[in-house]
């Protein structure tokens, strides 16, 4: 899960990364009062989690709290790259004198995390990669040893920082640390750190990814959910516990099992569909390896649900839930969903007892349902039905 | 032959005593792997019967070890105790540990993955995989044994589905191993150490490589292939359709900006001249014309 910058930043005044004053609005009202409370001059930054909202005019300076109630009112309601802003974050201004760069984050390539520190700040760090590597410290950190002081003091040497700030950079670094780790975050970003008049460090914006799978021993992270602008359909999947992603401009709503198969299935259908004028896949939905009528039934729901279905592919391979059980499961579905069911299905079932699977699937003999030996004539046959 | 299991494998199965461990000890036990034991700490000298099969259970890997002779063991705990489970397996020095268990935090992962680094005893497979079969020698994990038969393909992949679809596929013509190596951001064995011990591997005589977005997994094995691997590698990328910035099912399957594409994979795996096929069946009419069978 990505955090909105706002987030970010509470995350790091928790675990003692130096930040300035800030505060979410979500109406030009709130904006106001908190610009009050702060005194002075303000930003109003747009909340979206997208770079380069400075520019799409999402950040703006005010002089006072009616001038930030003023920008956050034209700010609010804003379109990013497609992403509705819905908040602002009020932030203290502060007098900058230099500009910086720290990130820790999981370097998958490599199977360890990774610290990047620069001195060039405030710009796209893909971009310093690019242009003057040299700028840009690369060092990899260890999962059992982490990141101390010592270790912290080193790599910001290695980065070159300026001598009078290199200390309270380390200890802002150990710092990010501590918040990486004891966050279960994947990313961890301040871009930039500054410097300011008075010689302060501080981490003026971030970025943070956490890690999904650490949910059960971070509680706090379910409060930072974004419920705003989570699609309708995914957040009634999330609630029955199905693994679903919408995509855009889709018309055949798929459910397979696993993963790898699932996503198999969408690029087979888009294959399949440009012989029948570009018909794309609607959905992402991986109903696990158990696939029980329940779950079928749930995942079948969400699908038919969906306005852009024209008509669903269920596609199985029956290893260890056998195809027998898995047809049952379609049938019982099907009885459970009754006349809500609507839209043509194209089973494909494949693997251990698919004879006895898909002798269960003509003898229930259902008015939408539809069998296909082989997954790309499944595919075939579903994107011919969607673009009737 | 086949690699890293063979019929010789004696297994320990940490979770045994668990609703999915024991489930999966019947269906290993059933497929004619040799299952030696369990590890669950706090349920040491327990006995549990499976199927006439009377499994000692131990609280730690080292115990199994000495007691058993075990070199293989698998990991059914759940995601809040994998950390604990594999680290005790890597201080017991197990030589291979397979991990099945999904859901576990990439914090944990990382750190028994460099910790196996830092012992040098342990090769890791996984997390979030199916594990391993060496079709009618052993099978460690919760792959379908009745899928295939033993043959001369070694197949690598990221997906459990998947790698039993390309079985299915393929079944008149057999597998020397077939080895789900995970779809997580951190996992200990990888399409390259697959790829490598295929091709060191006597009874393999041809490889499928199963990748799927997210990371440079299969750019990395293109590499190796082009510089190692003199064995036909045909190979299939899943997640053409993927949009980006979603997870797909599994926690390291995601887009990131422009890295991570199918696209990227495939024209990477074609210029190291592997054959990709663009469905799973057409993958498995190339392994065939390849083999001509």
């Amino acid at each position: 899960m990505d955090l909105f910058e706002y987030q970010a930043r509470d995350l790091f005044e928790k675990h003692g990364v130096p930040v300035l004053a800030g505060a979410v609005a979500t109406t030009d009202a709130e904006a106001f009062t908190a610009a009050s409370a702060m005194g002075g001059k303000v930003v109003v930054k747009a909340q979206v989690k997208v770079g380069g909202r400075g520019k799409a005019g999402g950040v703006k300076l005010a002089v006072d709290a009616n001038d930030a109630k003023e920008k956050a009112g034209a700010i609010l309601g804003m379109d990013i790259k497609g992403h509705t802003v819905y908040k602002v974050m009020i932030a203290q201004a502060a007098p900058i004198v230099d500009e910086y760069y720290i990130s820790i984050l999981l370097d998958r390539s490599n199977r360890t995390f990774l610290v990047m520190a620069s001195v060039a700040g405030g710009m796209d760090i893909e971009e310093v990669a690019r242009t003057a590597p040299e700028k840009l410290a690369k060092v990899p950190v260890n999962a059992v040893d982490g990141i101390s002081l010592t270790k912290a003091k080193e790599i910001v040497e290695q980065a070159k920082f300026p001598t009078d700030i290199a200390d309270q950079v380390a200890d802002v670094l150990a710092k990010l640390w501590e918040t990486f780790q004891s966050e279960d975050a994947t990313l961890v970003e301040i871009n930039p750190l500054v410097k300011t008049e008075d010689g302060r460090i501080i981490a003026l914006d971030g970025k943070v990814t956490l890690d999904d799978n650490a949910d059960f021993r971070q509680p706090a992270h379910e409060a930072l959910v974004d419920h705003d602008s989570a699609n309708a359909l995914e957040a009634a999947a999330k609630e029955k516990g199905l693994n679903y992603v919408k995509l855009d401009n889709g018309q055949v709503g798929i459910i397979g099992n696993g993963a790898g198969l699932v996503m198999s299935t969408l690029d087979v259908v888009a294959y399949a569909g440009e012989k029948f004028g570009g018909i794309r896949p609607a959905n992402f939905l991986d109903i696990g390896g158990g696939a029980s009528a329940q779950v079928m039934a749930d995942g079948l729901s969400i699908i038919l649900g969906d306005p852009d279905v024209k008509s669903v592919f269920v596609n199985v391979f029956g290893g260890i839930t056998a195809c027998d059980a898995v047809a049952s499961g379609i049938v019982q579905a099907l009885e459970l969903l009754g006349p809500t069911a609507t839209k043509p299905i194209v089973v494909r079932l494949d693997g251990n007892n698919v004879v006895e699977g898909r002798a269960i699937l003509s003898a229930a003999n259902h008015p939408l349902v539809e069998q296909a030996e082989t997954m790309d004539g499944a595919a075939s046959r579903a994107a011919e039905l969607a673009a009737k | 032959m086949s690699i890293f299991i063979n019929s010789n494998s004696k297994v320990i199965v940490q979770g045994m005593t668990g609703s999915e461990g024991t489930k999966h000890t019947r269906r290993m036990l059933a497929s004619g792997t040799k299952v030696v034991g369990g590890v669950t700490p706090g349920k040491g000298g327990q006995i549990v019967e499976i199927d006439g099969n009377q499994l000692p259970v131990f609280n730690t890997v080292a115990e199994a070890i000495l007691a058993t002779g075990a070199n293989v063991s698998v990991v059914f705990v759940p995601p809040k105790f994998a950390k604990a489970a594999v680290i005790d397996a890597i201080d017991a020095q197990m030589p291979l540990v397979v991990v099945i268990t999904e859901g576990i935090p990439v914090h944990d992962s990382a750190y028994f993955y460099a910790y196996s680094l830092q012992k040098g005893t342990t090769q890791i497979i996984g997390p979030n995989c199916p594990g391993l079969i060496s079709p009618e020698q052993s099978n460690v994990g919760i792959i379908p044994a009745d899928i295939t038969k033993r043959g001369p393909i070694g197949l690598v992949s990221k997906s459990g589905t998947l790698t039993y679809q390309m079985m299915y596929e393929l079944r008149d013509i057999g597998f020397s191993t077939a080895v789900g190596i995970g779809g997580d951001p951190v996992i200990g064995t990888t399409h390259i150490d697959c790829l490598k011990a295929f091709q060191d591997d006597p009874e393999t005589n041809a490889i499928v490589m199963i990748g799927e977005i997210g990371g440079d997994a299969e750019e990395r094995a293109a590499a190796f292939i082009a510089e190692y691997v003199t064995k036909p590698v045909v190979g299939y990328v899943a997640g053409f359709t993927a949009p980006e910035g979603k997870t797909m099912g599994h926690a390291g399957a995601i887009v990131s900006g422009s890295s991570g594409t199918a696209q990227a994979k495939k024209d990477a795996l074609e210029a190291a001249g592997v054959k990709v096929g663009q469905t799973p069946s057409e993958t498995a009419r190339i392994m065939r014309a390849i083999l001509g069978r």
